[in-house]
């Protein structure tokens, strides 16, 4: 279990594999990269802020709640803040588990969670100003499917 | 002494980051109330709870929770991370 509240950008190759080679015995690794989208046209570029205090803390429960209800071999979480160009990653996760159907639902799991309860903010800047992106409901109904 | 955070446009709306009060509230909500009757920058920052969430000891909480014992309250808009 590993989690990196970072500024810096990571190169998605050498995680994937250093993730993967550190799993003796897993069938199946899945990983999902974040990228910052211009949806609206004309981003100049994202910030990302968050809650230094509790960033790490609420990440790593996230990650030991997934731990607990699926049968995973690893996993990690990379978040980055800071100021992101369009083009960016923003976020990864992986799992590896036996077999795929833990390792997929569990990196699901992870994403809903992080997106709507782990304390990051972002603000989009463009050229006519800045504004923080709203939540969405799919969002926080997304969570609903993980209710026991 | 407790700390008090605000993130995203909470802070931008109350224009700090971070203060330290003095306060008698014993819940969250009653320090939001102490709060909005300071200035209206606060007003501004705290007209619709529901559009906030509140985070104790860096734990999410909710608004009825209690402060006694509590060292550090962070007022922000729901998480957008992903």
């Amino acid at each position: 279990m590993t989690v990196l509240v970072q500024e810096e950008p990571f190169e998605i190759g050498v995680v994937v594999e250093n993730f993967t080679n550190a799993q003796a015995g897993m069938g199946a690794v899945v990983t999902f990269t974040g990228i910052v989208r211009d949806l609206a046209g004309g981003l100049q570029h994202m910030l990302i802020e968050h809650y230094p205090a509790m960033t790490q803390p609420a990440l790593e429960a996230i990650e030991a709640k997934a731990v607990e209800r699926w049968n995973l071999g690893g996993s990690l979480v990379i978040h980055r803040f800071g100021k992101l160009a369009p083009g960016e990653q923003i976020m990864m996760v992986a799992t590896a588990a036996p077999h795929r159907n833990d390792a997929f639902a569990a990196a699901e799991y992870l994403m809903d969670y992080l997106k709507s309860r782990a304390p990051f903010w972002k603000k989009e800047i463009t050229a006519d100003g800045a504004d923080w992106v709203a939540t969405k409901d799919e969002d926080e109904k997304a969570l609903g499917r993980w209710a026991d | 002494m407790i700390d008090i955070l605000y993130f995203a446009w909470v802070r931008e709306r109350i224009g700090l980051p971070k203060e330290r009060l003095e306060t008698s509230a014993s819940t969250v909500a009653e320090l939001v109330e102490e709060l909005r009757s300071k200035e209206e920058r606060y007003e501004a920052a705290f007209a619709d709870v529901s559009a906030l969430r509140v985070a104790v000891d860096q734990e999410l909480t909710e608004f009825d929770a209690p402060l006694e014992g509590v060292r550090e309250v962070a007022f922000f808009p729901p998480m957008t991370g992903g």
